[in-house]
């Protein structure tokens, strides 16, 4: 493997503006790193070589004209399948999609763009995001880098298995119950969830429009910041944009948690959480607690509610997303039926898979007369007192520390057998989302058997950069204690 | 209390979701949703009285913009992606009799 491959985005970004590489030779050495990645990781639906690299010219050229100066102009970077790209087959990993080609580009890869980055190609994940383990996917499972027995997490498992295996510098993923920050911790890579609203959904395939957040996962905190700052911008197409004048995430990338109150929910580290993980979680608490920060345990409350409102909200509005797919204006259509409404029906029941399925009937059903109060209402008023319990946590703590996922990846083939098991993983990531709230999962250990264990921090609403200092400041001391143990076994 | 999903609600539900399932695929459904319900059922152990739905995590009111048109006629592009296509339009099976 080419050792360039190796650099976070921003240092890949140094060295093109310090003309020490060229972004066409970074997108050849990453294109490289897929070929003979692929076979094992399959993280990519589609890899657009042509495309990658006739771009990368047009970049290297505005770079060489002065016209392009940014932190990642030229730098490789792989999306979910789920955001719209102009000209480049998009799927949702779905039988339903597998012919769609968008005419035009989501709202966050346009930006990308514009700041020079180079679009390699579309990531696997779940169908319509609705999984935790990439398994879902009407293209084959994605498999875990580290060991290619255990899936990825998912939903975003091709996005951060395409960053774990240095297939691409950086890639964007979308969040809608911690399909982010769950396959970054099983993948050992930093991934960002932002306050709702602060990335355009425009052109991402909508799945419970309410919880959905685009955001960055990379080799590290300094290179989400970086990502997200250029992602988040206030878009008139997207109703639920934020007009936010704080976007200036890598102002945060300090090494200081001095005075910062950091509170660890009990409620995160009782029944169900494996052993190994605890004990990571709380060491990375200690490194924080060393390097200044307040570190105290306290109860949350309600954690045991944030699943089932969410799979009621999730599906219900996926329910009425997914009504979309009709078979008439693009994607799949069956080929026999007999008139309309049988060219709908047959047209969904191949095209989608069973997860998916199951979440569009349970939505459907929750949504129907005699139960919508019952139980889509109930769900949305758990949700405020959820909100409620997190506005409680922040007036006391400035970030909240816990594990990204209840245990590392599991084996493939584990999971799907029983989804409701398979639904209890989201247990920590899940409420960031019905309360709209920031969250990262940063790498804080190995497990026994060799994987990885992700940290994760949420923040309050519009307080991304306090759990970016957070995280960052704990990497800075891990890279400093690795590199003293370094020292101490040369000595 | 578990949760008894009638045949007939199932088949209201696939009208409503515009799926149509095997006997099996359907069987399995109605498992599945009978024990997801139970699940949710535990919703019921919250006294929400007096507690408003929440939909957004933030009070967003109705966001306005003027009605102007800002891209071009893209319906050749449109259309590239439709399963049939003929004139400019897309074709469906007949809608009325």
């Amino acid at each position: 493997m080419d050792d360039r491959l190796e650099l976070s985005a921003l240092a890949l970004g140094r060295q093109i503006r310090e003309r020490k590489i060229s972004a066409v030779e970074a997108v050849q050495a990453a294109l490289s790193r897929i070929r003979e990645t692929e076979e094992t990781v399959h993280a990519f639906v589609t890899v657009d070589e042509e495309g990658a690299l006739r771009r990368a010219k047009q970049v290297q050229q505005k770079i060489d004209a002065g016209e392009l100066s940014g932190p990642l102009a030229g730098v490789p970077a792989a999306v979910k399948d789920n955001l719209c790209t102009k000209g480049l087959l998009t799927t949702c990993a779905s039988r339903i999609l597998e012919n769609f080609v968008p005419p035009y580009s989501a709202q966050a890869v346009e930006n990308l763009e514009e700041a020079g980055v180079v679009v390699l190609g579309k990531t696997n994940m779940d169908e319509f995001a609705m999984g935790s383990t990439t398994e879902t996917s009407y293209f084959g499972v994605t498999r875990n880098p580290w060991n290619p027995e255990h899936v990825p997490g998912g939903s975003s498992g091709g996005s951060c298995a395409a960053v774990a295996a240095n297939e691409c510098f950086f890639a964007l993923g979308s969040d809608t119950g911690g399909s982010i920050r769950q396959p970054s911790s099983f993948c050992g890579v930093v991934g960002l969830k932002p306050t709702y609203g602060t990335v355009s959904r425009y052109g991402l395939v909508a799945y419970g429009s309410s919880l959905d957040q685009i955001g960055p996962i990379a080799k590290n905190v300094s290179d989400c910041a970086a990502v997200l700052e250029i992602i988040a911008s206030h878009d008139p197409k997207d109703s639920t944009s934020l007009k936010r004048t704080d976007l200036d995430f890598t102002s945060a990338l300090l090494d200081d948690v001095k005075g910062m109150r950091i509170g660890i929910p009990r409620d995160y580290l009782g029944e169900g959480l494996d052993g190994e993980v605890r004990q990571a979680v709380l060491a990375a608490a200690e490194v924080l607690k060393e390097r200044g920060a307040e570190v105290e345990e306290f109860d949350l409350s309600l954690v045991e509610y944030a699943i089932p409102a969410y799979y009621t909200i999730a599906s219900a509005e996926a329910s009425s997303n997914l009504s979309r797919f009709d078979g008439v204006k693009y994607g799949y259509r069956a080929k026999d039926f007999d008139g309309l409404h049988q060219m709908y029906k047959k047209s969904r029941s191949e095209g989608f898979g069973p997860e998916v399925k199951r979440r569009i009937m349970l939505g459907a059903f929750v949504l129907s007369s005699g139960y919508y109060d019952a139980y889509y209402l109930k769900a949305l008023r758990t949700k405020a007192l959820i909100k409620q319990a997190f506005d409680r946590a922040f007036e006391k703590y400035d970030v909240i520390l816990g594990p990204a996922a209840p245990t590392t990846a599991p084996r493939l083939g584990e999971s799907l057998a029983d989804p409701l098991k398979m639904y209890l993983g989201d247990i920590y990531t899940i409420s960031a989302n019905l309360a709209g709230i920031p969250g990262i999962s940063v790498p804080c250990g190995m497990d026994s058997r060799g994987l990885p264990i992700g940290v994760q921090l949420l923040g309050n609403c519009f307080e991304e950069k306090k759990i970016i200092r957070a995280a960052y400041a704990y990497e800075c001391a891990r890279a400093c204690r690795a590199a003293q143990q370094g020292k101490a076994v040369e000595a | 209390m578990a949760n008894v999903i009638s045949d007939e609600t199932m088949e209201y539900v696939g009208i409503l979701a515009k799926l149509e399932l095997s006997g099996e695929e359907r069987q399995q459904a109605k498992k599945d949703m009978e024990r997801m319900l139970d699940y949710i059922d535990k919703l019921n152990e919250l006294d929400t009285s007096g507690v408003e739905p929440m939909s957004h995590a933030f009070p967003v009111q109705n966001v306005f913009r003027e009605d102007v048109v800002t891209n071009t006629d893209m319906r050749d592009a449109m259309l590239e992606n439709a399963p049939q296509r003929r004139d400019g339009s897309f074709v469906v099976p007949r809608t009325v009799e």
